[in-house]
């Protein structure tokens, strides 16, 4: 069978003492920055992408990778501990998980977010393994014009997902989109919005706007607020569910890894869709629904479940067809730039080992996380109550050190202090940056694409209707953008968003 | 600040994304547009200015319309502080190398907290500057200079 010598292939890859090693630090460095609120995995990653590449390109994305699903386990700590979210997938979490904790139930439902993770970790590495390859050939057939209509179609469901209003969030994706422009246009070789710059040439470098806007302006939006921040952390007893939880969990959890696998590989999602969509359903399906918000474990299991699925199958169309879904996706992106593989659905034939590894990888980086999180979870609780003002410090100098090596200027320095700045002012505006990050990394590509596809139709706009699959895609898209402005539905969302 | 829009949010945000589309536009006139089927390098950014300009246009108006909540209170001092700091260390950082540049930028934004203490502030710089030498330098080869150019070096 090709997927056992494929599974093959990466096990062998995965299990070499190196690549088991930094699988290891990815998830530890992961549940670190989960734990700690106001570190994500965009800035994280965005940090240490100029280390990784003086690494072997395996290990260098075994790393990456860990640290996103990796966030995924230690947000649900604090949120469970101390009912502060450390990711945003983990919102929904507080609702019953920090109920549980006040009710001496925080073991039970530590455990049972580790026992949820686990297991949709688990399906979801099934899944990447068995969808992966007939998607990438299905990308084969992709033109220009569908990978146009693709990522709009990424860039309008980020929309959905922004928080606050959606006229802002779009403005944001035209604004990044303008922004992904500057520097050289490839076609021409001309200089755009550079200003004489010889620094612009290149554009705007991709980290220091994604350290800027998650690092800089995520730190001074903390401090706006420094005095919120409790550090009253519930005691654990007792790890062990009783036989009355495992009962309970056992649906939420499969009908949560189901959910989020399928709306984590939607572009523009990841895993915060996910977790927030099976609360609700959990919540309508749930025998307890009564008991929902005061400590229900299908609260837990469901929402956590999903959220790590969703994280996991978010990496699908990164792999297949090279087209990043979120922020962190378009990291990875930058990772395998910066090991001189180009992204796509050429990396599944051209580098089996790199591709197979980094899905077995995630297996095992479940394993090594399940074992983190529920023995060793005394040491994260003591890492939980490190007071924020010795945190931010830290948090301000590996952002200034990353992105100074990344190309040895001072000149990134200042453009990424000018994007905090810039992040900052947004998010008082209720603008959400992410929807922008994306859309300007994708910028240069849409107007390439763009372009070829207009060149193939000999101008013809209409070319974009009239192919199946960009068709299909740009009506899904204008459907998510309808739906999400329906009153109904809108209030539904500011609802959910406004949950912690 | 309010008194003339009954929301504040939709305003600025229409006001700064006019800016930009209105910029963009300006810069862009020198690109050439070329057509369809031959885009020029401005083309693209024309179109996209225009949408800003637009999606800017509808956000004033309906800031006139539809009421919204305030901005709300500013970080004045963490915003300065963090700017300030992270600038200060990329002018002085090829001058004065990492062992100056790191404390202070750990110094000047950590006295952005409300809990800042100076015997924790310049505990925090030294063991940082130790860490980040041994790991970064020491352990990843990072081209960084321990003292700069000012020290002769």
């Amino acid at each position: 069978m090709e997927l056992l010598a494929n599974l093959g292939l990466g096990l062998s890859t995965a299990f070499t003492l190196v690549n088991l090693l930094y699988c290891f630090a990815g998830v530890f460095l992961g549940t670190l920055i989960g734990v700690l609120p106001g570190l994500g995995p965009t800035a994280t990653i965005a940090m240490l992408l100029p280390i990784t590449f003086t690494l072997p390109p395996v290990s260098a994305l075994i790393m990456l990778a860990g640290i996103y699903y990796g966030s995924q386990y230690g947000g649900s700590t604090t949120s469970i501990l101390i009912n502060v979210p450390g990711e945003a997938a983990s919102v929904v979490t507080t609702l019953d998980g920090y109920q549980m904790a006040r009710q001496g139930r925080a073991g039970v439902a530590l455990a049972t977010a580790a026992i949820a993770s686990f297991f949709a970790g688990t399906v979801a590495t099934l899944l990447l393994a068995l969808f992966a390859p007939p998607l990438a050939e299905f990308a084969l057939k992709f033109g220009p014009a569908d990978y146009f209509s693709l990522m709009v179609l990424g860039l309008l469901a980020s929309v959905v997902l922004a928080q606050g209003s959606l006229l802002h969030a779009i403005g944001m994706v035209v604004l990044g989109l303008l922004l992904g422009l500057v520097g050289t246009d490839v076609n021409s070789g001309a200089q755009r919005f550079s200003f004489g710059m010889p620094q612009l040439a290149d554009g705007i470098g991709f980290v220091v706007v994604a350290m800027g806007m998650f690092g800089l302006a995520e730190i001074i939006r903390n401090l706006e607020r420094e005095e919120d921040r409790t550090s009253a952390v519930t005691k654990i007893t007792n790890l062990m569910p009783t036989k009355e939880d495992w009962k309970r969990m056992v649906w939420p959890i499969l009908r949560g890894t189901t959910i989020g696998s399928a709306l984590g590989i939607l572009p523009g999602s990841g895993s915060i869709l996910g977790a927030f969509a099976a609360y609700s359903i959990e919540k309508k399906v749930s025998k307890h629904s009564a008991e929902f918000g005061k400590g229900a474990i299908e609260g837990v299991a469901a929402p956590e479940s999903a959220n790590n699925a969703g994280a996991q199958t978010s990496f699908i169309p990164m792999l297949t067809l090279g087209i990043p879904s979120n922020p962190v996706m378009a990291l990875m992106v930058g990772a395998m730039i910066i090991q001189g593989i180009q992204p796509g659905p050429s990396v599944m034939v051209e580098q089996p080992a790199l591709f197979w590894g980094i899905i077995v990888s995630m297996w095992i980086g479940n394993l090594f996380l399940i074992v983190l999180n529920l023995p060793m979870i005394g040491m994260w609780v003591r890492i939980v109550m490190v007071p924020y003002q010795y945190l931010f410090p830290a948090i301000l100098v590996f952002c200034t050190i990353g992105v100074f090596s990344l190309k040895n200027t001072e000149f990134d320095i200042y453009f990424m202090a000018l994007f905090g700045v810039l992040g900052y002012a947004f998010t008082k505006l209720d603008c959400e940056p992410a929807p922008m990050l994306l859309a300007f990394i994708l910028g240069p590509m849409m107007e390439e694409y763009l372009r070829r596809a207009l060149l193939l139709s000999r101008g013809d706009p209409m070319v974009f209707l009239k192919r199946p699959i960009s068709a299909t895609l740009l009506a899904l898209g204008v459907l998510a953008i309808i739906a999400a402005s329906i009153p109904a539905l809108y209030r539904k969302r500011e609802e959910a968003f406004r949950g912690d | 600040m309010t008194s003339f829009s009954r929301n504040p949010k939709d305003f600025w945000t229409g006001i700064i994304y006019i800016v930009f589309g209105t910029a963009a536009i300006i810069l862009a006139r020198d690109y050439g547009m070329g057509t369809a089927l031959k885009m020029g390098p401005a083309y693209f950014p024309t179109v996209l200015s225009v949408l800003l300009i637009l999606i800017g246009i509808i956000s004033l108006v309906r800031s006139f319309i539809r009421p919204g909540t305030p901005i709300g209170r500013y970080a004045f001092k963490g915003l300065l502080l963090v700017t300030a700091s992270t600038i200060l260390f990329g002018i002085i950082i090829r001058g004065a190398g990492l062992v100056i540049a790191l404390p202070l930028l750990v110094i000047v934004s950590s006295y952005a907290s409300k809990q800042f203490r100076w015997k924790h502030s310049l505990a925090m710089s030294v063991g940082l500057t130790a860490f980040c030498i041994l790991i970064f330098l020491e352990g990843l080869g990072l081209p960084l200079p321990i003292l700069g150019s000012w020290f002769g070096r």
